[in-house]
């Protein structure tokens, strides 16, 4: 009877309340985060076909030494570092600007930049693939034939880098709007104290922005970078949406996570795209760890 | 002196302006080419592409009669989407800030070493696990289901991450008196705390809907009978190379995100919120 009892006000005593807090995630985290990882590292030495498994020890790594997985590689970095290059200047700048005194209509230009971040990548990416097409009348062509140009093939056209320039601007238009939102959002803590010294001192604009604000954004910048490294090496529907599939002429948008969809799902070679997913994953793991050591991403909520 | 040194003042007003003039332009610019591709005739964008022209002899509302005639699935796709949406921010809402009150409210053993799992989630692509999850939710039968779609991300890691910041801001003295007045651990949760958070359920539901509203990927793995699909999925399946379609679809496109539009121009301030809750205020 007492034993009972004491069962039943367990759950309700401090000191095991916040595990029943947390629990959900404890349950939600094992069943659908660890168990599928153990088995894609599982699943990565076998040859899986329904209903016949295989353990063939490092063959599917040794099968990833192949033309179209470094292709698959090199594009997904490439365009992770063109991705970081253009999205986190171009925000900074426009941000400081937007926030300066000088400027009108702060509010609205904010609103209208954050706009393409409410659109589904299906539908952002055949608009897309629309503008960029290679008919003359497209929209970007036609711009182009004002000044004279030729109409480009952009999407997987002879040169690799018209794919890259047509991933990059969706990316750009996406995400612009949304990094501008997060450097907006740290400059409101940068005390005006520091910039009302500075000019005493004799600082001028470029000075000021130099040695207060972008060290003083480091936390928002590493911020945007651990999201856009992230972005980057996942990226797949963008390139799945512009291409109309996971098809692009030699590979010109092949990417990691497109591989490994290609040779998984595609090609149900589950224990070859698990292998991909193995390597992402280490490598994903490595630049966080790397990023966490180093630039101290995590330290700020502390 | 003075007089001149205020003309440049503006000068430079003037060209930042101009210069935020014409990248909201650009920015627009997609949305008016698929807006102004709605009138007109389907065959017509697959043949030319996107463009700014609208030649007025051709334009029709056809795509719109078409649209609402009943005759596509398109309706099927937009409820099927309010729904996952309503269920997947609802779920997400009430797990995530369950969770999070435990993080931002005690001191336990392994507090840290769960949490390092909560970032772990946030660090790793969803993509790389998809393969066995998708074979978890066939053994679970939860497939072609709305719960296989929803089921596995209730606890997200950055509505966790933004509920414990959240509340770790409130005092907690909350709780004391609540313990005081003799509430459980868990009356205090649903008595007190919850009403209390209505502003972090509106930032973080707005983020949430949205991701959900347009989510692709996951969906389409999870869902395939005909009558299941989500807008995102109804809308590429009208991607052919054909053409045949481009009429809905790009009527459909429109509006998949009006809604969308009008929400963020009704809450825009929970929408900020909730993007920039990753931490950012620190």
């Amino acid at each position: 009877m007492n034993f009972k009892r004491w069962l039943k006000s367990v759950p309700y005593s401090q000191r095991i309340a916040p595990y029943v807090f947390i629990s959900p995630f404890i349950i939600i985290f094992l069943l659908f985060f660890v168990y599928p990882a153990i088995s894609t590292v599982i699943m990565s030495f076998q040859e899986v076909v329904p209903g016949h498994v295989t353990f063939v020890g490092l063959e599917n790594f040794r099968n990833l030494f192949n033309a179209d997985f470094y292709k698959a590689v090199s594009n997904s970095l490439i365009y992770t570092v063109i991705t970081i290059a253009v999205l986190i200047p171009l925000p900074l700048v426009l941000s400081v600007l937007l926030d300066s005194k000088k400027m009108v209509g702060k509010n609205f230009f904010r609103a209208v930049l954050f706009l393409p971040a409410l659109v589904s990548v299906v539908v952002g990416g055949f608009t897309f693939r629309l503008i960029f097409g290679e008919m003359p009348t497209a929209l970007l062509n036609s711009i182009l034939a004002l000044f004279g140009v030729q109409p480009v093939k952009w999407l997987g056209g002879p040169a690799q880098w018209t794919t890259f320039f047509a991933l990059l601007t969706l990316c750009t238009w996406r995400w612009l709007g949304v990094n501008i939102l997060y450097y907006l959002s740290g400059l409101q803590s940068i005390p005006t104290e520091l910039y009302e010294s500075a000019y005493i001192d004799g600082a001028g604009a470029w000075q000021k922005f130099k040695y207060i604000t972008i060290p003083l954004l480091r936390p928002v910048t590493v911020y945007i970078l651990t999201i856009s490294i992230y972005g980057g090496l996942a990226m797949f529907l963008e390139s799945f949406m512009l291409f109309n599939g996971n098809r692009s002429p030699g590979g010109a948008g092949l990417t990691i996570i497109g591989y490994l969809y290609r040779l998984g799902w595609e090609q149900a070679n589950i224990g070859y795209g698990s292998a991909i997913g193995l390597i992402l994953l280490v490598i994903t793991l490595s630049i966080n760890f790397i990023m966490l050591k180093y630039a101290g991403l995590f330290k700020r909520g502390e | 002196m003075i007089a001149r040194k205020k003309s440049v003042f503006s000068g430079q007003s003037a060209i930042m302006l101009l210069l935020f003039i014409v990248m909201s332009i650009i920015t627009l610019t997609p949305f008016a080419s698929i807006f102004l591709a709605s009138l007109r005739p389907g065959k017509e964008i697959m043949r030319q592409g996107l463009g700014l022209n609208l030649d007025t002899s051709v334009m029709t509302f056809n795509n719109y009669i078409y649209l609402f005639s009943g005759e596509s699935d398109y309706f099927i796709w937009y409820k099927n989407s309010l729904l996952i949406t309503a269920v997947q921010t609802v779920l997400t809402l009430f797990v995530s800030s369950f969770v999070g009150y435990g993080f931002a409210m005690y001191d336990f053993k392994f507090k840290n070493f769960f949490f390092m799992c909560v970032l772990i989630i946030m660090m790793v692509p969803m993509e790389i696990i998809m393969l066995p999850l998708f074979q978890l939710i066939i053994k679970l039968r939860l497939i072609d289901s709305i719960w296989g779609v929803v089921l596995p991300f209730i606890a997200g890691p950055m509505p966790i991450f933004f509920f414990r910041q959240y509340l770790s801001g409130l005092p907690k003295d909350y709780i004391d008196a609540g313990r005081v007045d003799g509430c459980t651990e868990y009356g205090i949760f649903f008595r007190i705390i919850l009403p209390l958070m209505k502003p972090a359920f509106a930032a973080m539901g707005i983020f949430i809907g949205m991701n959900s509203w347009n989510n692709f990927l996951w969906p389409m793995i999870v869902l395939n009978s005909k009558e299941k699909l989500t807008l995102p999925i109804g809308l590429n399946a009208l991607i052919t190379p054909y053409g045949n379609n481009y009429d809905l679809l790009i009527v459909g496109s429109v509006f998949s995100v009006i809604p969308v539009i009008i929400l963020f121009m009704l809450f825009q301030r929970y929408f900020i919120a909730g993007m920039t809750a990753g931490g950012i205020k620190g």
